[in-house]
């Protein structure tokens, strides 16, 4: 006998083509669009940790103010030369110790000019951010101490001003300082947060602080741990100098953020979770819409086969038998809509990942969530009305147009 | 009762109504339909049911087939009290005795001619290979062989009836009740319809009560019965009685 209700429901489906199609058509656009939104958000979220991950931690990033998401560090304290040396003197297990003045500059060549981050550090830079020159040579301690117009580009601003020419020798203008191109640097890509990390041309400190900044401050401190050596003793060390150097006392909070790229990610990862909350919100107000979309049309097509129930009741049939026959058309619609819009927005999902080179995050709770909410209402909305219609007396079943 | 369970064929009226009313709404807007008749249908009978709009004739018909509950009074089927069935015994009784036919055909749309003939058969749980060729001999009766497999939207309007009158006899019932057959139909098609009734009447035995306004085709009954103000206003039966 179920073998016949499922055939009753399937011939009701293509007799009622149309209404059929719609209703999963609500379906399918309620539940593809939640499951693509969710996955692509969890795959940007995946990314981004990804990518903060592959910086190391071996890497402490110090900064005046907090880490995480809203602080500022512009606000707070900068640090100054004695800090780095002391750091330099009292630290244990490090690599090097580079300090970091930046702004954004405009830098020209000839014709050519862009606006490029100006950095004033000295030659511990690339060795703390573990970079490689292309080509020429580090800064001299000579040149440091002195401040001398001497600067190493990167690979971004050497390939805009200079194109296929020669750059080594040459002299770049940087904000008002004329500089003689002593490097260039091997390209190092886009950073997680997708700024373009070759896009900067360094300058010894003493020269960016004379006669770019006006002032003698550091905004960051880049500390590069030696291999094996403990990363959380190194930036507790850190810790103590600097409450130290800037006079907190006990109870105090730090003014002042150690941190690995690990941390920072994960700090930002709360940002990328709003983002995927966000996403989750949009896709359930369209799993919501497609929802009310299948429930007009059950509505009303149970309104327009009221008829059909009368006349199924009038040549014998039990009501429990035509209500079988709509609870199994309800559910082999939902089920049918849901496998297409589970199929669809993995499908959306896995196109978009690959063409936004994000992971592909299967999320199994999102889609059967997805998949539950809409063949629920999908049954609910097709049941009831037709249970309503169902126990009217067959004569007044009938009588409905 | 059961599928299985048969009523009291012995009993010679299959329809008997005892002081049956039917009132719609309720104090000032009620609306009394049948006011207290008595009518007794005997096995084998051809019946029509005249009478003006409004004046109870549908309203018993409806009775008659259990698609529709009287307010009081008795009604025997079979000798069976139907009052004391629940919803599910009556569906059982219109399943297994009771053909229909309606004035607006009531056909299934966009179902085929056969497909809405096996439809009774289907929830008397026959299986496809059973229905299929009860249903063709059922539209073969009815001189539709030929259109098996249109839908009612390619069928004239007399072919349509005559399907749905295929679908009212496949089951063999006791009883076919017709509500106005003829209403929506010219003469000739009428005509028509209406020997195609009386010779299953003769040939099968069936008992067929007809709910008509026309005159012309109350005359192939050979019993009428006039409804006027939800009374009974006359029985051609009753007459020849006395």
């Amino acid at each position: 006998m179920f073998f016949e209700t499922l055939k009753l429901a399937v011939q009701a489906i293509r007799r009622n083509a149309l209404r059929s199609f719609l209703t999963l058509l609500g379906i399918v656009i309620g539940v593809s669009a939640v499951i693509a939104m969710v996955t692509i958000g969890n795959g940007t979220t995946v990314k981004v940790q990804e990518e903060m991950a592959k910086l190391g931690t071996n890497v402490l990033f110090v900064r005046p103010g907090q880490w995480g998401p809203g602080r500022s560090s512009a606000t707070a304290k900068q640090f100054n030369d004695r800090d780095v040396v002391e750091m330099r003197e009292q630290l244990r297990g490090i690599r090097a110790v580079a300090p970091l003045a930046q702004m954004s500059a405009t830098v020209v060549y000839g014709n050519e000019s862009r606006s490029t981050g100006a950095i004033g550090t000295d030659a511990s830079y690339i060795v703390a951010q573990d970079w490689e020159l292309a080509r020429g040579r580090n800064f001299l301690d000579g040149e440091t101490r002195s401040g001398q117009a001497v600067c190493i580009l990167g690979k971004t601003v050497q390939e805009q001003l200079f194109g296929g020419e020669e750059s080594l020798g040459k002299r770049i203008r940087l904000s008002n300082v004329s500089c003689e191109v002593i490097g260039t640097l091997e390209p190092k890509g886009e950073s997680g947060f997708g700024t373009d990390r070759d896009d900067v041309v360094l300058i010894p400190l003493r020269t960016y602080q004379r006669r770019i900044a006006g002032n003698t401050d550091i905004n960051r401190i880049t500390v590069s741990a030696l291999d094996g050596a403990d990363t959380s003793k190194v930036q507790a060390d850190i810790e103590r100098l600097l409450r130290e150097r800037r006079g907190i006392s006990g109870g105090e909070e730090d003014d002042f953020g150690v941190a690995d790229m690990k941390q920072i990610a994960d700090a930002q990862a709360v940002t990328t979770g709003i983002l995927t909350m966000l996403l989750s919100a949009v896709a359930g107000v369209s799993l919501l819409v497609g929802g009310i979309g299948i429930m007009n049309i059950m509505l009303v097509s149970v309104t327009e086969r009221t008829r059909e129930i009368g006349i199924r009741l009038a040549i014998g049939a039990q009501e429990s038998q035509v209500l079988m026959q709509f609870l199994v058309e309800a559910v082999t619609l939902s089920l049918l809509g849901g496998a297409i819009g589970v199929a669809l927005g993995l499908g959306l999902a896995g196109a978009v990942s690959v063409g936004m080179q994000i992971p592909f995050v299967f999320d199994l709770g999102i889609v059967l969530i997805a998949f539950v909410f809409s063949a629920l209402i999908g049954v609910v909305f097709g049941y009831f009305p037709a249970r309503r219609a169902a126990q009217l007396d067959p004569i007044d079943a009938l009588r409905r147009e | 009762m059961s599928d299985e369970e048969t009523f009291d064929a012995s009993a010679p009226n299959v329809i008997d109504l005892r002081g049956v009313s039917k009132t719609y709404g309720r104090g000032e807007a009620e609306v009394r339909a049948l006011d207290r008749i008595d009518l007794t249908i005997r096995r084998g009978e051809f019946t029509a049911v005249m009478g003006p709009s409004g004046s109870g004739k549908s309203t018993a018909m409806n009775i008659i087939g259990c698609l529709d509950q009287p307010t009081a009074g008795s009604y025997r089927f079979n000798g069976v009290e139907v009052g004391r069935l629940d919803r599910k015994q009556r569906a059982l009784l219109r399943r297994h005795y009771i053909g229909f036919v309606f004035q607006g055909f009531n056909l299934l749309a966009r179902t085929s001619a056969v497909e809405n003939v096996e439809l009774p058969l289907i929830y008397r749980g026959l299986r496809q290979s059973e229905r299929r060729p009860l249903a063709l001999k059922a539209l073969e009766r009815v001189g539709l062989a030929g259109r098996a497999g249109h839908t009612p939207s390619e069928l004239s309007g007399g072919q349509q009836q005559r399907v749905a009158i295929a679908r009212a006899i496949v089951t063999d019932p006791a009883v076919l009740l017709a509500d106005e057959p003829t209403g929506n139909l010219d003469t000739r098609t009428s005509e028509e319809i209406m020997d195609l009734l009386v010779d299953l009447n003769t040939s099968k035995g069936i008992t067929v009560l007809m709910v008509t306004h026309e005159p012309e085709m109350a005359g192939y009954a050979r019993r009428v019965v006039e409804f006027l103000d939800g009374r009974i206003a006359s029985d051609s039966a009753v007459l020849e009685a006395a």
